[in-house]
Formats: C-alpha cells, structure tokens, sequence
C-alpha cells in the first residue's frame, strides 16, 4: 500500500462518497510536532464547516520532551457530528500518528476497524525500540483489524517545499500541515480557514507561508489524487440552534466574559497574574486587549497577582487574578483579605491534577474544597463553575456580576479540558447581554463605610479618590457601620454573621436549576464543572433506554440554588459524579443529609460515557 | 467620616479620629507627626492621599492618617499599591512598612515594585527588631542578636536595606531617621516629588524590645561623629567641627581623612545622586564609618504605571477603542438557519 510520496498514482475511479453522522479523529506525535495545532486547525475548519464537536487536548507539561518517548506524545481529540454533541468521545475512529510511540499509547483506544494513518518515515528501528515495539507494527500484521494507511508523510512534506529556501529541519516542521490537508480532504474540512491562518501567523515570514500552505495543500490533494482512498467521509452541518456562530475555546470565552463584563460596567479591567499551566493563555488572550480599558499586570508571584487585582478593586476597577490550583493555595490570604475588607474581587482558579505539582497539564476537579473551606477562620466566598467551553463565558460575566454587586471575592472553577476544549458558539447579542450597574458611593452625607445595603447586605463601594470619603480599611475586624478597629465579641460574631449571611442571600439572585430529564424520578445524577458532557450524554443515552433517571448540573457551588434541596427530594437516590474524590458529594451530603454516592475518577482524565453509563446503572439496579 | 475641606490644609486635617495605640515614647510617633507636618505643604488634596501597610508595628500607621488607608496583610502591601496605582496613577500611594513586613515575609514584593519603578512612596521603618509580636530577631538585627528566639544569638548575617534597594535599581534611595525630624521632613517631601518608586529607610527606635539599636547615630551627643548627612554636589564632610571626610583610595576603598594638614575639601568625594557607584560605596561604607542619611541615589526613569497608561492609549488610538460586538465576532464565523 505505500505509495512513493509526493507523486500520487491518479485515481481512475472517482472517490466513493460516505457520509457519516459522528467521527472521533485524534492526532497525536511528539510533543514538538505541532499536534495541538493541527487540532485546532481542524477544529476550526470542523466549525466552519457547520458541525457540531467538543475537543479534548491531551499533553504533557514538557515542552519539547525527548523525540520518540511514550511521556512525550502529545495528542488531539476532536468529535464531530451532524447532530448534537456533548463530549470528545470515548473512542476514536481514526488515529493521524506521527511516530510509533503515539501509536503505541493511542491504538488502546481506537475502535474495532478504526482507521490508522501513519507516517512511515517515523517508524525507525530506533524509534520503534524508544516505543517498546519489537517488529514494526505497520508490516507485521498485528494491525489487521484496523484499516491501515503507511504514508510518509515527512518525505512528503520535504518534496512540496523544495526550492524554498528552508534547512531540513525546518522543512520537515510543516509535516504538521500535510498530516492535517489529507485529515481535512478525509472529511471534506475545508481548508481555506487554516490557508488563512497560516497567512496571518506566519506575515512576517512569506517562506513559511509558502512552506506550510504548501505542506497542506499536499496532503489534501494526495486524499484527491491518490488511489490509496477509496473513501471520503462527509459529516453533515449539524442543527444547531440558528444565529451566528463561532468556535470558541473555553480559555477565550473566559477571557471574552471578564472583558465584555468589564466593558458593560464601564469600568477598566485589571488582570494580576502569574503564569501557570493551564491559566496563563486566559492572561495571553486578555493582553490583547487593552484597548478596552485593560490593565494585564504579570507580577512577581501569585500573592502580588491577587494583590494587586485587590488594589486595583480598591481603586474602583474589575480586579482579576487567574491561577491553577497550587497559584490558588498561595492567594487564599489575600482573598480572606478581600472577604474582610469586602472588596470586589474574581479569582479564576483553572483547576489541574494535584496535589503540589501534580499533572499540570492534565485536568481534575480537586479544588472544590479548598476554594470553600481553604481559608482561616469562617470566610465565604461565593463559587461559580462553567459546564462547558462556550458557557465560560456567561459564568465570568456572572463572576463580575456577583462580586460587584455584593462586594465580594468570586471565584471561578474551571479546569484543563474546559479550557482547552474547544466548541461551537452561539455569539450572543451584546444587547442582550445582562446588566451590570456600578454605583460608587460619593455622597458623604451620612457616609460609612460598613453601612450595608438592607437587601443584598453589601457595603459601599467606594473610589479611593473621593472628597470626603476618606476612611480606613484593613483586615483587622470591622465594627459594624462603622468600619472602625473592633475586638468586641458580640460585634465579632455580628460581622462574621453578617458576611456569610450576605453571600447566602446570593441564592436569592440565581436562575431556577434546570432539571434534565424528567422532574422526579428513581435517580438523581448531580454534576458540576466540565463533566457537563459526560454526564448529559450518559444520563439522555440511558433515559433512551427508558432508565428513570435526570441531571442537574450546578453552575453556583456557594451558595447553592435554593431549589436544589425540593430537587433532591423528588427522587430516590442522588449520584454524583467527580473527577475527584468526592467533594461536592460530602456538601451535598452535608447540607441536604441525603445518602448520596459518588462516582469518581482521579486519572487526570475526563470521565468516558460509557464507564460514567456502567456506574449509573449498578446504581439504578441496586 | 470626614468632611471636604477647602482652603490649605494644616497638620490637624491630616490627623484621623483614631487614639494612637503605640507604646509611649516609640519612635513612630515622630515619623507620623513628620508626615502631617509635611503634606499639608505638598498640595495634595486629601482624598488623593492612600496608605497602604502590611502586618506589624508600622503597619498601624494608616488608621491615623486622615486619608484613604488599606491595612493590608503581612508584607504584600507594595503588591496591592501597584495594582492601585497602575489602574489609578492620579492618585499618591505611599507604602508604610517594616524591616520584618519589607525585608522578610515581603522582600519579594519589595525589589520587584521598586525595579519596576511603580510611582508609590515606600517608607521602611528599620527598628531591628520583631515589635507587634513581641522581640524576635529581624532580618536587619546585628549577626548574633540575642531574642526570645535566639537565646543563643541568631545565625543570620543582617539585610542591608540601602544596598537591598540599590540592587533593585530603585530611582530613588534615602534614609532617614525617626528624631531627625527637619531632615526627615525634607526626605519626605523630595520621596513626594520623585517620579517613581521611592525608598525610604527610617531609622526608628522600638523603646520596648531594642531600646537605643540606632544611638550612636541619632543621639545628639554622638551623632556629628557617626552621621554623615548626604547632599548632592557637596564634599562628604562629617565631625563635630565638620573637620573629617572621607576620601577614595586609589584601590577604590574610601577612607576616613582629617581636614587640614595638606588634604583640603578638593581631595574629598563629592555626593552625586545619579552616580550608581557612588551610592554603592557609600550604601556600604562598613562598622568605622559614619552612617549616610539623605538621598543617596536619584534618577528619572520611565515608571511602570506611566508604561501601563501608555499602553492602554496607544492600543486605543491603534485598534480603536474597545468594541464588544466586534471582539466577540472576532475570526471565522458562520451563520446557522
């Protein structure tokens, strides 16, 4: 089957077209192979495309880990469909490997006939030992049950960019491309999205334009021409709900709340970070921004990063900070700070398997607690949690919301998948955007700066800068009213009262929980955070089964719907399920004394439908 | 809480409603009443006035000012000033902070605001010592010093906070002490003026727990010997008849000269605040030597807060001002029917 690269044989018959409801394609290689790229290239064609998808990037924390190594591929997953969809899928269909060690690790998961294409020029002696294969597994038949393409997709690469004036190394770079035209050409991507990307990313380097959009274009016109595929696959546009849509990663989306929040209030945004995986793109894509009133601070450490997103709320603007969860242990004083002085404040903590170091690049949902409980003394905070990229971006905007409005630290969970996920995204009309009024206290007449709203019990907000209003703040207690130093053990009481009474008041100020599936029932599945798809696509997939079973997936952790407790009621038993040990299990045990299970993976992966499928039933069999 | 006041300001506007809480005769007292006696001379509305403390003895210095104050947490308060004016460079943030609060729990934050050169006033009370909990060693005490933590002597070599800010490339670095009340007014004022970060060390005594740590240099009867007082362009001349100076030796080393008997003014180092070696010599003179009090270093610089606003205006007048509709359109886009 392999074919000398670069001169295709013609194709005599035209190519038999296929179309297909659901694909499952994962690219993988070393982690220098540009993978996630091609990922998101072809998510972005998939997306233009009109069809629905949901993406899961898989890489290790090393940069550029040694070539041919198991710890150093890195991978892509993208599943796409004509109808609605909620995860990046179980199983891949086709695997694009650029070395025997991405095989090796990838081929586990790839489904009975799946498809393999496979860059030949990879599969060397040496880096078929470095994957622990003792026979070349493209020749020795061990992959019979799949269908197998041997290409070589390097040399193919090196053909299309002679004469251009590039070294090999830099040549062999563009493979990438070629790999990612012949996936597009497999399932009618079209290609002019990336053409045009490559144009921008590379202006300043016409060579490498050249090179890649050649490289590409090869390997799009190598599926044309070539006779090595019968088939090409086509994945209708999906029916997804009208109006304009874009593909959004869920890091973008958080960028594009905290702005468009920022933005309604009138108010510049401050961002104080320091880089950590997987947040620092959030403060990468901000930066761009600044042209909106935006303040992107890189400080010293995590503790400056909050600090000085705390001074710049003190000052009258929108103070973020963005972390992971060993940046989140470090500001955990400066938000009792905040909770004190009750300042707005967001922290955006993009959670990752830990403890300590952990896996910085691969996701868990593990903070919860900390983000509740992980503070001295009885300090509320409020807890927001996005269920999917796209909704990244209503759950910051609701973050400035809540924090303003109430004068209080928010804190955003999200975690790796949601961030680096990628989905289809209705862009919302900015009319239809929700309000964000801030009013600063300027009128001294009868002015303190402890005096609460009666209704949402905030504090006045006020500009350092105003005639008049000069006053202190601190995180020693407060005197009620009054603001002044106070060791008083009643008003101590008071106060600690007072602000977690004024952060459970927030129920009030949330939507109704939706319920999927039907209002009551046997059993009650309670989710939260990015195993929104998971979930969804498990719970319906049995409910098509006739399974007597519905989902709710919290967005507010602190406080918690007020409906959530009559919720719980109406059914039987309650499930839920975390890529953790168990930690929204014990709150809602806790405030709902419910025997609740849980279902719980801690692989640093996101939970597959099937096994999520499996757990759902012992329970509903019990 | 406050009224808005018209007119110019005196001393007394400054002064806050709160009884001052610390230890009699404390060396605080003087620094606070140095700073109300001096902004009233500054101009600087009231409400434009913020400081910012951490956690410590010092840090208490904001609750008796009559302007906006944030008591913070134990050693971050430059971070937070950064963020405050960054995002609000009309105002005038001043830093109160400690050798412990600055040096220790909050040394990072210290080098990387005056590096960046944020136009915040930072004000370093050095007593040499833990006070607020109670007389531990700090990391400015004498190698050896004998605390409730160390009976046996501490083991740590001291901080210098000159050279400390020096190394930072601070733009502006003086010290100061708490009894040296003119001089102290003057560092104060020009600490105001100076575009940028600015160092201050005060030399202050804790009369509890290290009772007389500065007293050869602040005491009256000792002081002409041990202090020698900086200004720019003017030889570096000390003594109780202005009759020693000090001199560099051809190794580079300074040395200490008696006036008279063939060495004149004309063979003495002359004070530069923008000659960096000069403040290096001078920030570590060593134990035989007088102690330097004044301004040691000063130079302009561009200021974070000023690089910050400037690009927010360059990205407006580049990209246009923000648009919502635009940025969330941004890139490939279809329409679903």
């Amino acid at each position: 089957m392999t074919t000398e690269a670069g001169t295709p044989p013609r194709s005599k018959v035209p190519k038999r077209h296929e179309e297909l409801e659901e694909v499952v394609v994962r690219f993988a290689g070393d982690s220098g192979d540009g993978m996630q790229l091609a990922g998101m290239q072809f998510t972005n064609e998939t997306a233009v495309a009109g069809s629905d998808l949901a993406t899961l990037p898989d890489f290790p924390a090393e940069i550029r880990a040694p070539p041919g190594t198991l710890f150093g591929v890195s991978g892509f997953q993208i599943n796409f469909s004509s109808h609605d969809i909620f995860t990046p899928g179980d199983n891949p269909d086709v695997l694009v490997m650029m070395n025997p060690a991405a095989l090796k690790v990838n081929l586990r998961d790839l489904k009975p006939g799946g498809i393999i294409i496979a860059d030949t020029a990879e599969f060397t002696e040496n880096n078929l030992r470095k994957a622990g294969y003792a026979t070349n597994p493209l020749e020795d038949g061990s992959l019979v049950k799949y269908q197998v393409f041997p290409l070589d997709i390097t040399n193919m690469t090196l053909r299309a960019v002679e004469g251009l004036n590039l070294n090999t190394k830099v040549a062999s770079r563009c493979k990438n491309f070629c790999a990612l035209g012949l996936t597009s050409w497999l399932f009618t991507r079209p290609i002019e999205p990336t053409v045009r990307w490559i144009e921008n990313r590379f202006k300043k380097n016409p060579e490498l334009v050249e090179a890649n959009i050649r490289a590409l274009k090869t390997g799009y016109n190598f599926g044309e021409t070539a006779e090595m595929f019968a088939v090409q696959y086509e994945v209708k546009p999906a029916r997804l709900i009208p109006g304009k849509y874009r593909n959004i990663t869920g890091t973008a989306a958080t960028a594009l709340g905290f702005l468009a929040a920022a933005e309604r209030t009138g108010l510049p945004l401050f961002l104080g970070s320091y880089p950590i995986t997987p947040a620092s793109d959030i403060l990468h894509e901000v930066a761009n921004y600044k042209n909106f009133n935006v303040y992107t601070f890189q400080a010293e450490d995590e503790i400056a990063a909050v600090g000085a997103a705390l001074g710049a709320a003190y000052g009258g603007a929108i103070g973020i900070t963005t972390t992971s969860g060993p940046g989140m242990l470090l500001k955990q004083e400066m938000i009792n700070l905040a909770v004190m002085a009750e300042l707005p404040l967001i922290i955006a903590d993009i959670q990752r398997a830990g403890p300590s170091t952990g896996m910085p690049t691969k996701t868990e949902q593990a903070d919860l607690l900390m983000a509740l409980y992980g503070r001295s003394s009885d300090s509320s905070v409020v807890i927001l949690a996005p269920a999917t990229p796209g909704e990244c971006f209503f759950i910051a905007f609701e973050a400035v919301r809540i924090a303003t409005k109430y004068m209080v630290p928010v804190i955003f969970m999200s975690d790796t998948n949601l961030t680096n996920g990628a989905e289809p995204w209705k862009i919302p009309n900015v009319s239809e955007l929700p309000k964000i009024e801030v009013q600063f206290r300027t009128d001294p007449q009868g002015f303190q700066p402890y005096l609460r709203d009666p209704e949402t019990l905030s504090r006045p907000w006020v500009r350092a800068g105003t005639p008049g209003l000069e006053h202190r703040i601190g995180g020693l207690e407060k005197e009620d009213i009054t603001g002044n130093v106070s060791y008083d053990p009643e008003n101590h009481e008071k106060m600690v009262r007072l602000r977690a009474e004024k952060v459970a008041r927030i129920a009030m100020d949330i939507p109704p929980t939706d319920v999927r599936g039907g209002p009551s029932g046997k059993l009650l599945v309670i989710g939260w955070g990015g195993t929104y798809g998971s979930i969804v696509e498990a719970v319906e997939r049995l409910r098509g089964q006739g399974k007597s079973v519905s989902h709710v997936h919290l967005r507010h952790l602190n406080p918690l719907p007020s409906d959530l407790k009559q919720i719980i009621r109406r059914f039987e038993k309650v499930l839920v399920p975390e890529l953790n040990m168990g930690q929204l299990l014990k709150i809602i045990r806790a405030e709902y004394l419910v025997d609740a299970k849980g279902i719980n993976k801690i692989q640093g992966q996101p939970f597959k439908v099937g096994e999520l499928m499996e757990k759902i039933q012992e329970v509903l069999e019990e | 809480m406050s009224e808005v006041v018209t007119g110019k300001l005196t001393r007394k506007d400054f002064m806050s409603d709160q009884e001052v809480r610390w230890c009699p005769g404390c060396g605080d007292y003087a620094i606070l009443a140095q700073m109300q006696k001096v902004l009233p001379e500054l101009g600087v509305p009231r409400e434009k006035l913020v400081f910012i403390s951490g956690i410590g003895c010092a840090a208490r210095f904001p609750y008796y000012m009559n302007a906006y104050g944030f008591h913070t947490i134990h050693g971050r308060a430059p971070a937070i000033a950064t963020g405050l004016k960054v995002s609000r460079p009309d105002l005038h943030v001043w830093v109160v902070t400690g050798d412990g609060d600055g040096l220790s729990i909050g040394g990072n934050h210290l080098i990387h605001a005056l590096r960046r050169n944020v136009g915040i006033k930072i004000l370093l009370f050095n007593n040499r010592i833990y006070g607020l909990t109670k007389g531990q060693y700090s990391p400015t005490s004498e190698l050896g010093k004998v605390t409730k933590s160390t009976p046996f002597g501490s083991l740590d070599y001291p901080l210098n906070p000159i050279e400390i800010a020096l190394g930072a490339e601070a733009t502006f670095v003086a010290r100061t002490a708490d009894v040296e009340t003119k001089h102290e007014q003057e560092i104060l004022k020009r600490a105001h003026e100076h575009q940028g970060s600015a160092f201050v060390e005060i030399l202050q005594n804790c009369n509890i727990y290290n009772d007389g740590a500065w007293e050869p240099i602040t005491n009256r009867a000792t002081k002409a010997d041990h202090q020698l007082v900086l200004e720019h362009g003017k030889p570096l001349i000390f003594g109780k008849n202005r009759e020693k100076g000090i001199r560099l030796r051809s190794d580079m080393t300074p040395e200490i000269v008696t006036l008279g008997q063939g060495i004149d003014e004309s063979q003495l180092l002359v004070h530069d605040v923008t000659n960096p070696s000069m403040a290096y010599i001078l920030s570590r003179l060593g134990p035989n030597f007088p102690t330097p009090i004044g301004v040691f270093r000063t130079v302009k610089r561009m200021t974070y807060d000023e690089g910050a606003n400037a690009q927010v205006e360059t990205a407006k007048q580049r990209l246009g001002p923000g648009n919502l509709e635009a940025m969330l359109n941004r890139g490939d886009t279809w329409v679903v029917k």
